[in-house]
């Protein structure tokens, strides 16, 4: 009689009299969803906005880019390259070429204090000189509105990330640049890439606006083929007129979100844990108070031939149930009121804003159900046990 | 069942000098039916301290991004370059900027951005003025020994005691830090000559200062060229005044300047990444009162199972309020229990999540204030919790509840 199907049915039976048993325990059944959808909201949420950083930085990078900066600066602000040395770079044999010369950008980082919308307070947003090349050697860039910036006229285009979050960028608006006002006069996106928080003009215009005489801070190439790197890197740094680190795009901007995605991770790792430990005690509550209502029951069942790891089993699936009630409200809730919710922070690297969108990722909604199912499978086990364990006589005579 | 002391009735017959008697007695009852369910009290207990340190986390959080706004000197002003922070000043504006009425000092700081080792050991490293950057800056707090070594050492430097126990700096170390900005190859020779403490708690000491003369001479660009400039005004009340006088002396000169008081300075710097630290701070406050519904749900729900009893104290003339009484007490003496374990633990917690954080957000600590506002809602919680189920047991009606028995 003992089959593996009769032991199935027994779980069948013992876990649908549970469900069955619900609404009679609202109360404490509400609060353990909520309890639980509350930990995977907010789990998913704070990990959106790492997910959602880190990809408007790694997003910018091509295979076959490079980034090459002076040695030993970690970020575009502080690196500085001279006329003579860029072309160096420009001339090297890896850097794909077309009609219009070698692809490659020597360009100018700054930042300039322009209001956010959200606070009205100042913040440093990142202006960008560039030359011709800027436009081939990233991957998607595309003019939205307006057109591009005249070479040699003091104008600007602005990223969409940019004309989202601050104030005063519109085509057709002026920014002010010190005593100078530059006219927008175009808009553009990067499929949604960190370069989209920028300000773009001519390199030059930027160099006289800013003293900046006939030097650049980075060099944006692209090369033949990703396998290129290496012989390219290799080039630069042994060349003795240069004095240079060779970056690839993707690692450059890794690197550059390194800072932030770990004081998010950081911060959001203690409150999920901290809130997963208080939602498997109101999940423990939940069902002792629901084996404690159903002594009575359970002992029958018991007495009538159910198996105790039947019960057992069928216990803690009514408890994973639950949690995983609770884990899709909670990740529907993260996913319907943070998806695509577009902000700006500090890019600790440089001092500039960097504007990106939260993601709500479909790993880290697999993740918000997995934390969901161990907080129900703890929750369910040990109130299942004591169940288990409930001597039947005593257990039926109780009222 | 329950059980009570058959003596505990014996009240009414004496008078106030018997209420401290009384009070004991209650107060045992009420540890009796918080012990009745062992488990359901522990468990609630621990949800109620998880909390709390959500709730020590939260205020943690704020401390580190507004709490540099309150420390700030009311009579101190940062006068920057117009167009862009990274822009430099020219240290000639220091004497012009002394000669405006209203200031009386001025002196300056510098971005060095240098590298310890790695990018990820970041700190803050200025040069300053000593004399005059100890003088407007009295929350820094130096001995003076090590004050006269530092004026008599030119590579001399003193960091603040989080960074030097960050990485176990003592007087007389060494220190070598490259900078990216200033020159190429070479790396720059420190010598930890003093470790500052703050003032205050809030003081931020993670930044290192070293002498400008020196790194003046040995930068490779930008010699007489400074970052931003902090002054000191005579009357804190004339702060407005003071910057509008300070922004027109340099107006329509190559280097424009904006003139604000620290605590706006700062306010702005910290906006700059509060958008989301206050995201994570809203969801983090919405957690809290769901923890909060939870447990609220448990407790009425033990009070209701209850009602029987409620109903028998009734009957042998508990008045209503002393039943209201009897609920809240209950439900408050949990959730301060659990509020001042959570908050202890919190406290215990920020600081490992600060070490973590060192650098980034250096002031990331649980203030004390913090811990009185987290007792006045446990407080709440506790009354909150305790005083639908209370209202319950005072309208009851003695028949019905011996009924339901």
């Amino acid at each position: 009689m003992a089959g593996p199907l009769n032991w199935f049915s027994q779980i069948a039976s013992i876990t649908r009299f549970g469900l069955l048993s619900l609404p009679q325990r609202r109360g404490a059944v509400a609060a353990t969803v909520i309890g639980i959808a509350g930990v995977v909201a907010v789990l998913v949420g704070v990990l959106s906005i790492a997910a959602g950083f880190r990809y408007a930085m790694t997003v910018s990078g091509s295979p076959d880019g490079a980034v090459v900066l002076r040695s030993g600066a970690n970020s575009e602000m502080v690196s500085g390259l001279g006329r003579n040395e860029t072309r160096v770079i420009a001339d090297d044999p890896r850097v794909a070429r077309n009609t219009g010369g070698p692809l490659a950008s020597a360009e100018l980082f700054v930042i300039i204090d322009l209001p956010k919308r959200s606070t009205g307070l100042d913040a440093n947003v990142p202006l960008r000189g560039v030359e011709p090349a800027a436009f081939q050697v990233r991957d998607h860039m595309k003019i939205i509105a307006g057109r591009p910036f005249d070479w040699g006229k003091d104008e600007v285009i602005v990223g969409s990330g940019a004309a989202q979050e601050f104030a005063g960028l519109e085509v057709g608006s002026k920014i002010k640049v010190g005593r100078y006002e530059w006219p927008v006069v175009g808009l553009f996106s990067a499929n949604g890439s960190a370069a989209e928080s920028e300000i773009w003009t001519d390199a030059k215009v930027l160099q006289d606006a800013f003293n900046r005489g006939d030097s650049f801070q980075s060099v944006y190439v692209r090369l033949n083929s990703p396998g290129a790197f290496q012989e390219f890197k290799d080039a630069l740094t042994s060349n003795p007129q240069l004095n240079v680190q060779v970056i690839r795009q993707a690692e450059y901007y890794a690197e550059q979100s390194e800072t932030m995605t770990r004081l998010i991770t950081t911060l959001g790792f203690w409150i999920a844990f901290l809130m997963a430990l208080g939602a498997i005690f109101g999940a423990l509550n939940t069902m002792y108070s629901a084996v404690a209502a159903r002594t009575r029951e359970i002992a029958t069942l018991r007495a009538l031939g159910f198996g105790s790891w039947a019960v057992v089993v069928a216990l803690m699936l009514e408890s994973l149930l639950l949690a995983l009630a609770g884990g899709v409200i909670g990740g529907g809730l993260a996913y319907f009121a943070l998806n695509n919710f577009h902000t700006s922070t500090m890019n600790f690297q440089s001092f500039s804003q960097v504007t990106f969108a939260f993601r709500v990722t479909l790993k880290l909604l697999v993740q918000g159900m997995m934390w969901a199912a161990v907080i129900g499978l703890i929750g369910g086990f040990f109130p299942a046990i004591r169940a288990a364990r409930l001597p039947i006589a005593s257990a039926l005579r109780e009222l | 069942m329950f059980v009570l002391d058959v003596d505990f009735f014996d009240y009414e017959d004496e008078e106030d000098d018997e209420r401290g008697k009384f009070t004991m007695k209650f107060a045992h009852l009420i540890w009796c039916n918080l012990r009745r369910k062992k488990l359901r009290t522990s468990l609630t207990l621990l949800s109620i301290v998880v909390a709390f340190i959500l709730f020590g986390f939260l205020s943690a959080i704020q401390q580190a991004l507004v709490g540099g706004v309150a420390l700030a000197g009311t009579d101190r002003l940062i006068v920057r370059e117009k167009v862009s922070i990274i822009n430099l000043l020219p240290l000639s504006y220091e004497a012009r900027i002394e000669r405006i009425p209203g200031v009386d000092f001025a002196t300056h700081q510098t971005w060095f951005g240098g590298i310890y080792q790695e990018p990820r050991n970041f700190f803050m490293q200025n040069p300053v003025e000593p004399e005059k950057f100890l003088k407007i800056h009295p929350e820094i707090i130096l001995p003076p020994d090590q004050e006269k070594a530092w004026l008599a050492t030119r590579t001399g430097a003193v960091v603040g005691r989080r960074t030097a126990d960050r990485f176990g700096w003592k007087i007389g170390d060494r220190v070598p830090l490259k900078s990216p900005i200033w020159s190429d190859r070479r790396s720059w020779e420190f010598d930890i000559v003093g470790i500052y403490d703050g003032r205050d708690k809030g003081t931020d000491t993670t930044p290192m200062f070293f002498r400008y003369d020196y790194f003046d001479e040995s930068r490779e660009w930008g010699k007489g060229q400074i970052g931003w400039y902090t002054i000191r005004i005579k009357d804190p009340s004339q702060a407005a005044e003071v910057a509008k006088r300070v922004d027109a002396e340099f107006e329509n000169s190559p280097a424009e300047t904006r003139t604000e008081p620290e605590g706006a300075f700062i306010q702005g710097w910290a906006s700059q990444i509060g958008n989301i630290v206050l995201i994570v701070a809203a969801i983090l406050g919405m957690v809290f009162f769901t923890i909060l519904l939870v447990t609220g749900n448990t407790m009425a729900q033990a009070v209701r199972e209850r009602t029987g009893e409620l109903g028998v104290l009734k009957a042998i003339g508990f008045t209503n309020g002393q039943v209201v009484a009897l609920v809240l007490a209950e439900s408050c003496l949990l959730t301060v229990l659990g509020g001042v374990i959570g908050l202890g633990l919190a406290r215990a917690i920020t600081s490992v999540v600060a070490q973590n954080l060192a650098g980034l957000l250096p002031l990331f600590f649980l203030p004390t204030r913090a811990l009185f506002i987290g007792l006045g809602f446990s407080i709440a919680l506790g009354l909150i919790t305790g005083i639908f189920p209370a209202l319950m047991a005072m309208r009851l009606r003695v028949a019905d509840a011996l009924r339901r028995m």
